[in-house]
Formats: structure tokens, C-alpha cells, sequence
């Protein structure tokens, strides 16, 4: 109770201290103000870089494996990945026999082209080839319609599925399903329309294709190309698993001897990760240091001005260690006004960063998380703390006969 | 009767680096429960160094110090301020009042300490005050009071915990005579109500208030002495003897 009523007390007198310098005050938290914007701000920032990038993994899908010519990432010499058998349908077939831990197998084949529906066209738009298995590997739902079927896929039906974005440049504000929409001058019918998924960290978007079977899209673009076989291993914890199955498969396949290195690719989202990762800890890495020279920086300057407060209380101090205030009462009275004020700082600094925060949300799609906030809040409280700690100290233990007759 | 305060042999010295300055030599005394004791010297005879050894302020160079049967000299400071906070109220020549705090939070500022309860605190500081005839000016600040009565906030905050010994040091030097007999009359009132008061003076007529006048002079007591014919107003006089 007694340390209660202490605190309460201490809090009561950071206040009217405050309020009786404000100025000074206010400016003794500038360090501290831009130490917790830079928090803030790099918090905002983290957070919409994980925000989209979470997304963009979920619409791939973080459990596929994409069997590849290419690796995508780690160096090694183009020529020798450039003479590399292509990936084509038959090892697709192969895989989808033999591999038992993978859910689901399928490939896929994209090439750009124009679309039209009665006098309006497209360009560049996606064309995927891919199989009645899409579904299992993409995060999204269909908006309106179905997907193909099993029958639609072996047999290569001239049916499409649209990307959102295809769907409202041909038809606007027309109902697509049923329509006939010409690919590369090929007639399709459009079965179903794909909801919105955004773009893939902002790369290529997604809703800018239209999915046709894979065994319409050789017979359009070529059986001799090279395609991309999806793996889905139905978690996380069975992509290692997955991982040696298929390329043992390929290895078989491909009739690799057992000193030859494998001529094909498996490429997991696990690369890209890192490669985010990278990113984060850089941002990460610059704010820290910003934020922490300037919480330094500021960090000095209450712990003077904290200094400057004991000096110009020290006959209140006596006046309190006589009525009986203990070392702690005291220690914790000036600890409350340094804590305030910096806390104080921590507010300004949130009212600042706050419409920063909207002009990053323009670049990176984002909103100011409340647990930064608090996170800051606590972080400028315990700043104020820390710094205010050795003046405060000295204040506690001030002789009560030598301060009471200070003026 | 019960000693309240008993010294022996103290010393208090400060060692100027030069020289030692010698402002307590040897001086032992007792103090009972309500008693109302002037302490008298000249300017530099060690009145207030002794005051403060009083009240527990201070510790002495030598010798023994206990307060109600505690020994006050092997004490740490946080059990100092216990004792201060709990058994002393401090009256003091220049007030020493918190300046940016109204008169009733003035007289409050022991009891947090004490760990009283918020609503407990303004009731008993409220009470306080009116005992000293502040009632109407609780929520006054310091520099909205007269010297007589910023004194008598003080003597307020020094009773507020009803503590065994009430120190005054020279409560009366800042006062003009009219408040300064005011501030020595509610002492007297204090003691005749059962408080034991102890006021450092250099003015015979503020120790001729008191039943005991104790003289020091260059650190050493030099005298001590019970007086019969206290200074009584009028008035009171006839009160007493009746
Ligand atoms: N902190 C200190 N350092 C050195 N000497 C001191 C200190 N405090 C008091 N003294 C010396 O001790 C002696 C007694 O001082 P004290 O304050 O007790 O006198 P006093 O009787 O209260 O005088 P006054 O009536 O003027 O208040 C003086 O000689 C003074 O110079
Ligand atoms: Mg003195």
C-alpha cells in the first residue's frame, strides 16, 4: 500500500514538474521523439513488407515445389543450366504415377498473348496451362463459376478460367460465364472467373491471366517446350520428404547415373523467403541504428536535464527526507518525472509518425500496428527510466541536513 | 516519568580540513514525555546542530542517542527516516513548505509516507489544519499565506502524525511578534494537551514560553534550569492556576 501511495505520489509530482517547464520538457524529448518515430516508422515498414509477402506466399502456396530447368536462385553457370533437357509433360506423367508422399502433382506452361471478346482486346495477358489440380495449389477462390474438370483437362476442352483483372477489361461490367473469348484467334468458353489476388510482391500480377487446360496449351504453343511441374506436398513438414521422392524420380526419369548431378531444377519458396528475410533484416538493421543512437542521444539529454531537476529541488528533497521520505520515495519521484517526460516524448513522436505512416502506406500497402505502438510507448518509458536512474540515485541519497538549507 | 529522548556524551564534529570544528562537545541530557523545553544559545553555540541530532536528521561524531528506548545512533537511513516520519514533527525557521502544493497537501506530505490511506490523509491533515485555525485556507498555497500563517501550516504538517516530540528551530525568527506569540501560544496549547515540545531559541523571551530552559554555549550545555513563571497571556494564566 505505502509503495502505492509513493508511486501516486511520485507520478503527481512528474506532473506538476512537467507542467511547470513545459518548454523545457518538450524540448529535452526531441532525441527521444526521433528515436521512437524511426521505431515506429521501420515497424510500420516490416509490417507491410510481411503483409504482402505473406500474401503473395499464400497465393502460391508455401508447401509447392516447382520442378524447373532453372534454379532460381544461387549462381552457377547459365550455360550449363541453358543446356539442360527441358522439363516436358512426360516427366509430369511420371511424377504424378510414382510419387506417393506429394498431395498433388501438376504442370504448368505460361505464355503471353492477345485476348478478345467481340470488338475488345487484351495484350499481354498470362495464358496458363495447367490441369483440374489447379485449385489444390493456389490460395484463391473462384468469384463466380467453376473450375475445369477432370474430363476438360485430359482431354483439353477449349475452356478458361479468368483472372480478375481479365474478366473486368473484356466484360466490364458483363456477365463473362458462358461468353466465347478468342485466344491467339482459338475460340474458348469462359467457365469461371478467379476473385482478386494482388500481385505476386508486386512483380507480375496474378489476375492478369487466363487458365486453359495443359493439353490445349501444347497443342497451341508446341509440344516441345519446356513446362514447370508443381508439386504440392500437402504441408510443410513433408517437403523434405517430397523433395528426395521427386528428384529421385527425375534422377530415374532422366536415367542419371549415380555420379552425375541432377540436370534439373527443384525450386521451393524457402529461396524466396531468404531472400525477404535479407531484405527485413536491412531495413531492420538501418532503423535499430537510428533508433538507437537517437534514443542515446536523447537518452543523454534527460538524463541532464533530470541532473538540472534534483539540482533545483534539492530543499524539496531535504523538505521530504525530513518529513520522512525514504531513499526509495525519492528515487522514484525523480525515475516517474524522467519516465514522463520521455513518455511524453513517445506520444509526440507517435502523433508525428503517424501520417508518415500513410505516405508509406502509398509505397508499401500497410497500417501503423498498435503492438509498435505500445512496443514504443514502453520503449520511451523505460528510456526515461534507465537515463534518469543516476540522477535520481544521487538525489536519494543526499544528505536531508545539507539539502534542507540549500536555496 | 518516561525518557522520550536521552543523550549521552555526544559529539558532533566537522573536519573543515584545516581544522576540526568542534559543534557538540560531550553534551548529555534527558528529555521526558511532555516536557516543553527551550534550548538557548548564542548564534554558533550548536543549537540547531543539536536539534537535528534530535530529530534524527543527523548522526552524531560520538556518544549514545536513544529515542523511546531505541538506540538511534546504530541506525541505517531508511530506519532514520522511519522514526522522523513516525515520532518527530519538524517546525522550522523559514517554513519549508513545497511551494507548488496547496496548504492541505502540505500537511498530507507525512502521511503518504506513513502509507495512510488518500482519504484518511485529508481528513486528518483538514483536522489539523483547523486545530491550528486554518480551516478556511486549505487550499491555499504558500505564497498565498502570511508568514504567521505559512508557520501554522507548518506547525499543522508537524502534528499531523501525532508523533512523540514536536522540534521547533527558531519557529518565531521570520515572524513579527503578533504571529510569532501566536505560533509560541499554540505550542503551549500542544503541550498542555499532552505533546512534548522542544523549541531552539536565542531569544530569552521565546525560552520563557517554555518549563525548561536548557543553555548551551560553544557546544557544551551550560545550564539547565526549571522555570516556575512561565510567560502565560493573561488570559491563560488564570486557566492554568484554576
Ligand atoms: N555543515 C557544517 N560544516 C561545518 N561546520 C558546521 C556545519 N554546520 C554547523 N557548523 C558549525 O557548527 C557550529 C554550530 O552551528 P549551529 O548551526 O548548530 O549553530 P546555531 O546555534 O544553530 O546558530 P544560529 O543561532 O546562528 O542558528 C558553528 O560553528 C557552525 O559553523
Ligand atoms: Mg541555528
Amino acid at each position: 500500500m505505502l509503495f502505492f501511495y509513493e508511486i501516486r505520489e511520485g507520478i503527481r509530482i512528474a506532473f506538476q514538474a512537467i507542467r511547470a517547464n513545459k518548454m523545457r520538457s518538450v524540448l529535452t524529448t526531441v532525441g527521444v521523439v526521433i528515436g521512437i518515430v524511426s521505431v515506429t516508422l521501420m515497424g510500420t515498414a516490416l509490417e507491410g513488407m510481411n503483409r504482402a509477402f505473406d500474401e503473395s506466399i499464400e497465393s502460391i502456396g508455401a508447401d509447392v515445389l516447382y520442378v524447373e530447368k532453372f534454379p532460381w536462385m544461387g549462381g552457377g553457370d547459365w550455360w550449363t543450366y541453358r543446356n539442360r533437357p527441358d522439363i516436358r509433360m512426360e516427366h509430369a506423367t511420371a511424377l504424378e504415377r510414382y510419387a506417393t508422399v506429394p498431395q498433388a502433382v501438376s504442370p504448368s506452361a505460361m505464355a503471353m498473348s492477345r485476348m478478345s471478346f467481340r470488338e475488345r482486346s487484351v495484350d499481354g495477358v498470362y495464358i496458363s496451362g495447367t490441369t483440374h489440380r489447379y485449385m489444390e495449389f493456389t490460395g484463391t477462390d473462384l468469384l463466380y463459376g467453376r473450375f475445369m474438370t477432370q474430363a476438360e483437362s485430359e482431354s483439353g476442352r477449349p475452356v478458361t478460367v479468368l483472372g480478375s483483372e481479365v474478366a473486368e477489361n473484356l466484360f466490364n461490367v458483363e456477365n463473362p460465364l458462358g461468353q466465347t473469348v478468342k485466344i491467339n484467334n482459338q475460340s474458348f468458353r469462359v467457365i469461371g472467373v478467379l476473385e482478386r489476388q494482388g500481385s505476386f510482391l508486386g512483380l507480375f500480377s496474378l489476375d492478369n491471366q487466363a487458365l486453359i487446360p495443359m493439353n490445349r496449351f501444347l497443342r497451341m504453343y508446341g509440344h516441345r517446350r519446356n513446362i514447370t511441374i508443381e508439386v504440392k506436398a500437402g504441408s510443410l513438414e513433408l517437403i523434405e520428404e517430397t523433395k528426395e521422392e521427386i528428384r529421385g524420380i527425375m534422377r530415374r526419369e532422366r536415367r542419371l547415373e549415380p555420379w552425375e548431378e541432377d540436370n534439373f531444377a527443384i525450386n521451393q519458396q524457402e529461396m524466396l523467403t531468404s531472400t525477404f528475410a535479407g531484405i527485413s533484416a536491412v531495413i531492420g538493421g538501418v532503423g535499430f541504428f537510428i533508433t538507437g543512437l537517437a534514443l542515446f542521444v536523447g537518452g543523454i539529454g534527460i538524463m541532464n536535464i533530470t541532473f538540472v531537476s534534483v539540482s533545483e529541488r534539492t530543499k524539496e528533497i531535504g523538505i521530504r527526507k525530513s518529513l520522512g521520505a525514504p531513499k526509495r520515495s525519492i528515487l522514484l519521484q525523480f525515475l516517474m518525472e524522467s519516465g514522463f517526460i520521455c513518455l511524453l516524448g513517445g506520444i509526440i513522436a507517435i502523433i508525428i509518425a503517424y501520417p508518415l505512416s500513410l505516405i508509406i502506406d502509398q509505397v508499401i500497402p500497410t497500417a501503423m500496428p498498435v503492438s509498435i505502438v505500445i512496443i514504443a510507448l514502453i520503449i520511451s518509458f523505460t528510456v526515461g527510466i534507465v537515463s534518469g536512474f543516476m540522477p535520481a540515485y544521487r538525489a536519494s541519497r543526499l544528505d536531508p541536513v545539507e539539502a534542507i538549507r540549500h536555496e | 516519568m518516561a525518557n522520550i529522548i536521552k543523550i549521552r556524551n555526544i559529539s558532533k564534529e566537522y573536519n573543515m580540513g584545516v581544522e576540526i570544528v568542534h559543534a557538540l562537545r560531550d553534551v548529555s541530557l534527558d528529555i521526558d514525555k511532555n516536557e516543553h523545553v527551550a534550548i538557548m544559545g548564542p548564534s554558533g553555540s550548536g543549537k540547531s546542530t543539536l536539534m537535528n541530532i534530535l530529530g534524527c536528521l543527523d548522526t552524531p561524531t560520538k556518544g549514545l542517542y536513544e529515542f523511546n528506548g531505541l538506540n538511534v545512533s546504530k541506525m541505517n537511513d531508511n530506519e532514520l527516516a522511519r522514526i522522523r516520519n513516525k515520532e518527530i514533527g519538524f517546525v522550522f525557521q523559514t517554513f519549508n513548505l513545497l511551494s507548488r502544493s496547496d496548504a492541505l497537501h502540505n500537511v498530507e506530505l507525512p502521511l503518504i509516507y506513513a502509507g495512510v490511506s488518500s482519504g484518511e490523509r485529508k481528513r486528518r491533515a483538514k483536522e489539523a489544519l483547523e486545530q491550528v485555525g486554518l480551516g478556511d485556507r486549505v487550499t491555499h498555497k504558500p505564497n498565498e499565506l502570511s508568514g504567521g500563517q505559512r508557520q501554522r501550516v507548518a506547525v499543522a504538517r508537524a502534528l499531523v502524525t501525532r508523533p512523540s516530540i514536536i522540534l521547533a528551530d527558531e519557529p518565531t525568527g521570520n515572524l513579527d511578534s503578533k504571529s510569532g506569540d501566536d505560533i509560541l501560544n499554540l505550542f503551549r496549547e500542544l503541550h498542555e494537551q499532552g505533546n512534548t515540545i522542544i523549541v531552539v531559541t536565542h531569544e530569552k523571551y521565546v525560552a520563557e514560553h517554555s518549563r525548561r530552559i536548557i543553555s548551551i554555549k560553544d557546544g557544551l550545555v551550560e545550564s539547565d534550569v526549571e522555570i516556575e513563571n512561565s510567560r502565560v497571556p493573561n488570559g491563560m494564566r488564570e486557566e492554568l492556576t484554576a
